[in-house]
């Protein structure tokens, strides 16, 4: 491992009980600067627990976060926003009546210069011309003024989703199952946008995913959960469809346990 | 992988190319701007029938336009903060009751404080007067900010929905005004109030309540249209989840919305009592209902993150044009019921036809 480069994102340890339920059990997960880094894992594995802890919507009871190699303590998504870590959520969480511009600004909107901002009055013609300004540089074509998100396609939706963390974000872009409801053309798109976000940002993107062929298409490397665990991580050139469903099934011993990366 | 420009180039954009989206964007406005012609001209329509067929112009007098402004008056100030509810996804059914009971509490306080008449029992003068209607509208807003504080954590802390909850308190409010005036209307409020504030006017042209309504109105229209608060409000209406989890603290933003209600409910009291002189105790059972129908009227969607506050206005002024246009053409006035019934259902008709184009969208 190249060990001059601090890993943008570092959880160590990471353990967080429901009651009696043990979601995490001690995983650790490490992203490296610029890379697409794949968590997979079944359903029950703990990669929604994982991903909340990273977002700041639950904390830990054990175990510790480093970005930068600094150690974090997110008490809610606005600290993780300000570490620049953003979240691209599964339901995207648009408003789906509102334009994108106002979307992608939504909970931290340009105001006005001078007394008007002080009142509170955005600055919708800023926001929106932003707003497109970040969509085409994502190579996304999307009608930015007045026209609502809930008329978009799934994939533009997902282009306006991935603007808002991309105004925001520095260090870190979570994707949870982006293509989990789209169509083969849609899924492709988004893809490819993941791939323009590392390759022309530099960006560090956790992607969460329950597809095999999206991972192998997209990451550079791959951490799997299983059990609230982590119990493997690889190159994804070191991997198969065969090892990662046997990491993801718990069918393969754990011998294969953070094998050397 | 290909480089970065080439993918950008090359990377097909999901059903849509430039000329299309202007064409989308075209048809957005286009529908937006029909559908605020088309409540407008209704009430275009009406008001030109009324003109037409009432007897020698009495309906486009300057003193009967008076008289529709200063009846749609109290319902528009209500309809405006209803409106900020629904676009919010909230409600609140109590605001009748609120509007009973802060005029009596308003009452109440000026016939304490007022004092007796002493010094020239002919005006009427009390020697507290300024003091007593002071204290009195004071203490009227600020029970209305209680009662809008307490729907508000019902609805938004205890999370009972709003529904429910409001329905609730409208009995409770209501019940507490009635047990605490024995179900009497009370009176006692100085002379001064209806004489220069209910039946006055700025300039001796606009009266004053109608001058509160469009100030009131103004205010939040502009703080809906052009402000974060405003757009907010869309944005927890649409999806509250989202809302909160862009960082907007949802539940506050909803609390302040009830309390919002609960402060024009008691403006509504006050000025109810203004222009009657008395605080009605039996008035009032059909605020909510008529104010949420007026908004409905005027476009916003029940269904939160959806509406405009133009809308409203026109929809708070069709019920109030249409009682008074069957009352000058001797028409039975319950007919407005009728009338304001249909338009409400045309209303939410087009709002389901709306929903539906955008789901298929």
């Amino acid at each position: 491992m190249g060990t001059t480069d601090v890993p943008v994102l570092r959880a160590t340890g990471v353990t967080k009980r429901f009651g009696h339920v043990e979601a995490l059990r001690g995983a650790s997960l490490e992203v490296r600067p610029g890379e697409v880094h794949a968590l997979l894992g079944d359903n029950g594995a703990g990669k929604s627990t994982l991903v909340k802890m990273l977002s700041g919507v639950h904390t830990p009871d054990e175990g510790t976060i480093e970005i930068d190699g600094r150690t974090v303590r997110f008490g809610t998504p606005r600290d993780a926003q300000e570490a620049g870590v953003e979240t691209v959520y599964q339901d995207l969480a648009l408003a789906s009546t509102l334009p994108p511009g106002d979307n992608v600004f939504l909970g931290r909107e340009l105001l006005k210069p001078g007394l008007l901002g002080k009142l509170g009055f955005v600055d919708r013609p800023a926001m929106r011309r932003r707003a497109a300004e970040e969509l085409a540089t994502v190579g996304a074509r999307v009608p930015s003024a007045v026209v609502p998100v809930s008329a978009l396609s799934g994939g533009q939706k997902q282009a306006v989703a991935i603007s808002r963390s991309l105004i925001w974000g520095r260090r870190l872009l979570i994707m949870d199952e982006p293509t989990a409801a789209l169509g083969a053309r849609q899924t492709h798109y988004v893809l490819e946008l993941i791939k323009r976000v590392r390759d022309d940002r530099g960006m560090a993107i956790l992607l969460i995913s329950h597809s095999l062929p999206d991972v192998f298409e997209v990451a550079d490397r791959v951490t799997v959960l299983r059990l609230g665990e982590d119990v493997m991580t690889a190159p994804i050139g070191d991997c198969t469809t065969e090892s990662l469903l046997g990491a993801i099934t718990g069918a393969t011993t754990l011998g294969a346990r953070k094998e050397a990366t | 992988m290909s480089t970065t420009a080439e993918s950008g180039a090359q990377t097909p954009a999901p059903a849509q190319n430039p000329a299309a989206d202007r064409k989308a964007e075209r048809a957005q406005k286009r529908a937006e701007r029909y559908e605020s012609l088309t409540i407008a001209g209704i009430l275009l329509l009406i008001i030109v029938v009324f003109s037409v067929l009432a007897p020698s112009g009495s309906f486009l007098s300057l003193d009967n336009l008076r008289n529709v402004a200063l009846d749609a008056s109290t319902m528009l100030i209500l309809a405006a903060g209803m409106t900020f509810l629904l676009i919010a996804a909230g409600l609140d059914l109590s605001i009748g009751a609120i509007v009973v009971f802060t005029a009596v509490v308003a009452a109440k306080v000026m016939a304490a404080l007022a004092g007796d008449v002493t010094i020239d029992v002919a005006q009427l003068n009390h020697p507290h007067l300024f003091l007593a209607l002071l204290l009195g509208i004071g203490a009227s807003l600020l029970v209305g900010l209680g009662w809008g504080l307490v729907n508000g954590l019902l609805a938004v802390r205890a999370k009972i929905p709003a529904f429910i909850a409001t329905l609730a308190t409208a009995g409770v409010i209501l019940g507490l005004a009635q047990v605490w005036t024995g179900g009497l209307n009370v009176q006692g409020a100085p002379i001064q109030l209806q004489e220069f504030f209910g039946l006055g006017s700025l300039f001796g042209v606009i009266p004053w309540p109608v001058v509160v309504a469009i100030v009131v109105t103004g205010i939040l229209w502009v703080i809906l249209g052009w402000t974060r608060f405003g757009l907010r409000t869309y944005a927890i209406g649409a999806n509250p989840d989202s809302a909160a989890r862009a960082g907007i603290n949802v539940g506050r933003h909803l609390l302040i919305l009830y309390v919002l209600m609960g402060v024009l409910a008691a403006i509504v009291g006050v000025i109810d009592l203004a222009r009657f002189n008395t605080a009605s105790v039996s008035g009032h059972t059909e605020d909510a209902l008529a104010a949420i129908s007026a908004v409905v009227i005027g476009g916003t969607s029940l269904f939160g993150g959806r509406g405009r506050m133009s809308g409203t206005v026109i929809g708070a002024l069709i019920p109030a044009v249409l009682l008074n246009g069957f009352v000058i053409m001797a028409i039975d006035p319950f007919w407005q019921n009728v009338a304001v019934g249909l338009v409400l259902l045309g209303a939410v008709y087009v709002d389901q036809l709306r929903r539906r184009r955008a789901q298929q969208g």
